[in-house]
């Protein structure tokens, strides 16, 4: 286990914040955890829900084995522990919205067990270590707003497949918070098992924060709920540590509780405290015999899976010498890894490849809101530029003019190798682009250029580098930027030294 | 021929098959029976209101809750098509009446609950659909302890279900309306339930054949949850050889609507039921003979045994030590689990709803005081308690632990013997209200029934003999997993050497 407890971020008046992380992602299964019926979201309140749903009586859960498939997916993605045998069981409370008056739930053995999170913040990479990750089913939901007196219950959403997420106190700032959000959030979603839709709720978290004194036990937390955007994480995690800080410095007691942000105010708000919270009187279900999950059924999900990321990301380091940032970068979504794994595939180079997905094409597809399976520029067309900077036919500078100008040309998007390459090639020559390899013609400018500038000459005699550097920029100037710079530096010291 | 309501069920199918009887003139002749023997001022096939009869005056002893004459009689006349076409199923035309504990889709269901009164399922209970499926006429629904909860059919909201063979004696519980309406030929046969002695004890006290398979044998879909762990549905009628046939057709796989179904196929009971039962070790649990069992029931089932070893059978004596922890135990884990089961009952979905209230508190809190009776309340407060945080390790963890070795004891005990035969319950029926106002005495009379369904075995009652007041004498025999089979054979020889099952009730006719 690498840095857990690595801290990226500094104290706040003498305060280490301690954060821990419940995501709930609904997963992606066609029908409801225990029943029959459609998880589909949007439809008309009350016509998703079947008898199961609805717990008319009689009525019993049955295991969805797709759900179990997706909590199994989850368990290989992050390295944790596929349990060969857990257990559902019941958190007996009576709300209007869980039709059961209790939420079919696993307590004391979950699916999941351990696992981790990495992700970089900044260059530094960050270790989340994992609990636990449970099954369990949604409850539905109460309309207070539509009802005078009243409240209506919509229960389309009662019943679906939650996988809930649980981390250890493992983040140290709402910056490592949202980082491990989004990480997590590009793993459930990279494997398929959820959508990912935060407005929808299909990717909830519950933010756990406490303040201490470092060295110190941890502090009394308090829950956040419901964070669905990673704005409002940051927003109300940041306000939540500034208010316990506050409390502590002015001398009082952080009581448990549970608070709701409001992103109206920007403010934290306690719903309830630990003095009243709910018995839930947990006991096994049993109408439900323990979940088996033996070796061969997660060999079997474990091969119909995909390249993890986090093997991806160890590849692109062992096999193509990637640096650990590159590749954690590269593999921040399926579409980027397949782009730059195209690209390399091409005869590109890969740290070239990396360098400029993460540089020149992140700049502009974050600028028109756009992934890279939708990028302007293919990756065959990106290869074969590439490809000429590799044989030294253009230089950095040049390519980047030629990038700019094929970015908005139709004929660089899906394009064959070979095709991708005459048009790169077609475009250097239209350009002009063609990096200048004759050393008589890169003489005969430099001379130029040293003749035009004895001032600088005097300057670089008296041992001044930045004059040289205003040389070089001269001459790359004066051959519109079609030398090599290498050659240029080369020639230029030679010329120099033999004057 | 005897009169229709004095055929076995055997024989009403043959008749009903060969077309010496229309389907429709069997069940006009329940039907009859049932409106002679109700009381003329609770008119039945209420949709709002079930129709109970309380008064012990009446000799329809208070069994069917509800009946829909039109709808049985379509279902009768559909059958008449059948077996005039030659599509005659096995059971075409064959009448029963189910425990008001399965939900079905013609009658109203209310699992004998105020909380329920009313209440109509969208769907008929997997039991329910497989009996149709074999072509039976259901007749209505039959009075039960509310939710099940109960061993003397006094905790119906509906009224009490009296004994047919005294009717100042209760029936039985929790199936009482169904024991009674078989003892008194309203129906043939009746599906009961069985959490800690259900089908058993009233099927002996009312002087019927019962049995409750293996756990996981047969459905729960459908079947009002009292006790998760425990349910059963089982057959109950006048002979061994009709549970077989009943059983047959209720018993099998149903994965697809429950977890806890087994995954076997189905089976036919009735095959075995003539075989030898010579050289058949019957394991005699001396706890089960120990202080606290009437003489007169003793002496009934002793003789039982004693035909049984004059039929080649051999008794070994066996110990199951842990028997009279079967009360705690049970009384831990089947009111843990139902204070949950029950939950669902909150007024918001269905069912009962308190008539004024403030906020969302009060709602649940009057609907459910009003809905449910003392001791379905008593049942759930006692299961909240146990599962409890402080409380869970101490009650339903350790009851828990028992509860396995229980099971252990059951299975050492089968290494010694193949059936193990003994008293279903300690007394003969007891008068009403002698126990009604004392829980505790309640539940010590369900000791014998206990151990079998805490370790999930099937078991049943075979009438023995009579005791105190005339009243009927059950044998309890339990068998180890999925030996069905084998009770009903042992069950079947013995009533072909005995006639106590064929003895009725004085109101019988």
């Amino acid at each position: 286990m690498s840095s857990a407890n690595t801290n990226t971020s500094a104290l706040i008046e003498g305060f280490e914040v301690v954060i821990g992380f419940e995501t709930h992602t609904q997963l992606t299964t066609q029908s409801k955890i225990f029943s029959r019926a459609s998880t589909a979201f949007g439809a008309e309140a009350n016509t998703q829900a079947c008898a199961v749903d609805l717990a008319l009586p009689g009525t019993l859960p049955v295991m969805n084995k797709a759900a179990v498939e997706r909590a199994i997916e989850f368990g290989l993605a992050v390295g944790g522990e596929i349990s060969e045998r857990s257990i559902f069981a019941r958190k007996n409370y009576f709300y209007p919205d869980l039709p059961k008056g209790y939420q079919i739930s696993q307590f004391e053995i979950p699916v999941v067990v351990g696992g981790e999170v990495s992700f970089f913040l900044g260059d530094t990479k960050k270790t989340v270590r994992l609990v636990r990750a449970h099954l369990e089913e949604d409850a539905g939901k109460s309309l207070h707003e539509d009802f005078v007196n009243q409240s209506g219950i919509d229960l389309n959403r009662a019943g679906t497949p939650l996988l809930e997420i649980v981390t250890e106190p493992d983040m140290r700032s709402s910056a490592e918070a949202v980082a491990y959000a989004k990480e997590l959030h590009k793993i459930v979603t990279w494997i398929g098992i959820c959508d990912g839709n935060m407005q929808e709720g299909s990717f909830r978290c519950d933010a756990n924060v406490s303040v201490r004194r470092p060295g110190e036990p941890l502090g009394t937390r308090r829950e956040i709920k419901n964070l669905n955007s990673f704005k409002f994480m940051q927003q109300a995690i940041d306000f939540e540590v500034r208010w316990q800080i506050e409390q502590l410095l002015d001398g009082h007691k952080i009581i448990q509780a549970t608070v709701l942000f409001n992103p109206d105010t920007g403010e934290t708000k306690s719903m309830r405290t630990k003095e009243d919270a709910a018995e839930y009187r947990y006991f096994p279900d049993p109408d439900l015999p323990p979940l088996e999950v033996s070796r061969t059924w997660v060999e079997e999900v474990k091969s119909r899976m995909g390249e993890l990321p986090r093997d991806k990301a160890a590849r692109f380091v062992s096999a193509l010498g990637l640096p650990e940032y590159d590749a954690s970068t590269l593999t921040q979504n399926q579409a980027m890894a397949n782009y730059f794994e195209q690209t390399v595939a091409l005869g590109a180079q890969a740290k070239l490849v990396s360098n400029w997905m993460m540089g020149e094409l992140s700049r502009r597809l974050n600028a028109a809101h756009l992934d890279f399976d939708a990028s302007p520029m293919s990756a065959p067309t990106l290869a074969a530029l590439i490809l000429r900077i590799m044989d030294a036919t253009l230089s950095n500078h040049s390519a980047k003019t030629l990038l700019e100008a094929l970015w908005e040309d139709e004929g660089s998007r899906g394009r064959e190798p070979t095709a991708a390459q005459a048009l790169v090639d077609v475009a250097i020559e239209r350009l002009g682009l063609k990096q200048m390899n004759d050393t008589s013609a890169l003489e005969g400018i430099i001379e130029q250029v040293i003749a035009a500038n004895p001032d600088n000459i005097a300057q670089i005699k008296a041992g001044k580098d930045k004059a040289f550097n205003a040389l070089v920029g001269q001459v790359m100037k004066a051959s519109k930027g079609k030398a090599n710079p290498k050659d240029v530096n080369d020639l230029l010291q030679a010329k120099l030294a033999a004057l | 021929m005897n009169a229709i309501h004095e055929l076995s069920l055997t024989a009403l199918a043959h008749a009903l098959q060969t077309q010496q009887l229309s389907a429709r003139q069997v069940a006009e002749h329940f039907l009859a029976r049932a409106r002679q023997h109700a009381a003329s001022d609770a008119p039945l096939a209420s949709d709002m209101a079930p129709a109970g009869v309380a008064d012990p005056a009446h000799p329809s002893c208070g069994a069917f809750l509800s009946m829909d004459e039109a709808h049985t009689l379509a279902q009768a006349n559909a059958s008449d098509q059948r077996l005039q076409s030659g599509q005659a199923r096995p059971l075409e035309g064959v009448p029963i009446a189910h425990k008001d504990i399965f939900v079905t889709q013609h009658f109203p269901t209310t699992a004998g609950s105020k909380i329920l009164a009313g209440y109509r399922s969208p769907f008929d209970a997997t039991v329910v659909a497989r009996l149709n499926e074999v072509g039976m006429v259901s007749l209505g629904k039959l009075n039960c302890d509310e939710f099940a909860m109960g061993s003397a059919n006094e905790n119906s909201a509906f009224g009490v279900v009296h004994n047919p063979w005294d009717h100042t004696r209760i029936a039985g519980g929790s199936s009482g309306g169904s024991a009674a309406a078989v003892a008194m030929g309203l129906t043939p046969a009746a599906t009961g339930t069985d959490t800690g002695g259900s089908i058993r004890q009233p099927a002996a006290f009312c002087g019927i054949t019962g049995i409750k398979p293996t756990y996981g044998r047969a459905s729960r879909y459908g079947m009002i949850a009292y006790a998760s762990s425990l349910d059963q549905a089982g057959p109950m009628a006048r002979s061994a050889e009709d549970c077989a046939t009943l059983l047959t057709a209720m018993c099998g796989p149903d994965v697809e609507r429950d977890s806890t179904s087994l995954d076997l196929p189905q089976e036919d009971y009735s095959t075995h039921l003539n075989r030898d039962i010579q050289g058949l070790r019957i394991g005699v649990p001396k706890e089960f003979f120990a202080k606290g069992l009437a003489d007169d029931v003793r002496d009934a089932v002793q003789a039982a045994l004693a035909s049984l070893v004059q039929m080649g059978a051999r008794l070994v004596e066996i110990e199951l030590p842990k028997t009279e922890l079967s009360i705690p135990v049970y009384y831990i884990l089947a009111p843990a689990e139902a204070s949950s089961n029950l939950s669902r009952f909150d007024g918001v979905k269905f069912g009962y709803r308190t008539k004024a209230y403030n906020d969302l508190d009060e709602m649940y809190q009057k609907t459910r005081s009003e809905g449910f009776g003392p001791e379905v309340q008593r049942r759930i407060m006692v299961g909240a308690y146990v599962l409890s945080h402080g409380y869970y390790d101490a009650y339903y963890v350790q009851a828990q632990k028992i509860r396995r070795m229980i099971s252990e004891d059951f299975q050492r005990a089968f290494s010694q013997c193949d059936v193990i035969a003994g008293p279903v319950a300690p007394t003969v029926a007891w008068k009403l209200g002698e126990k009604s106002s004392d829980p505790l005495s309640n539940y010590l009379a369900d000791i014998f029934t206990l151990p079998a369904s805490l370790a999930g075995l099937p078991g049943m009652s075979v009438p023995c003999g009579f005791g105190e007041g005339h009243m009927p004498v059950g044998l309890q025999l339990i068998g180890n997993y999925l030996k069905e089979s084998q009770l009903l054979n042992v069950a079947h020889r013995f009533q072909g050497v005995s006639d106590w099952h064929t003895q009725r009730p004085g109101s019988f006719a």
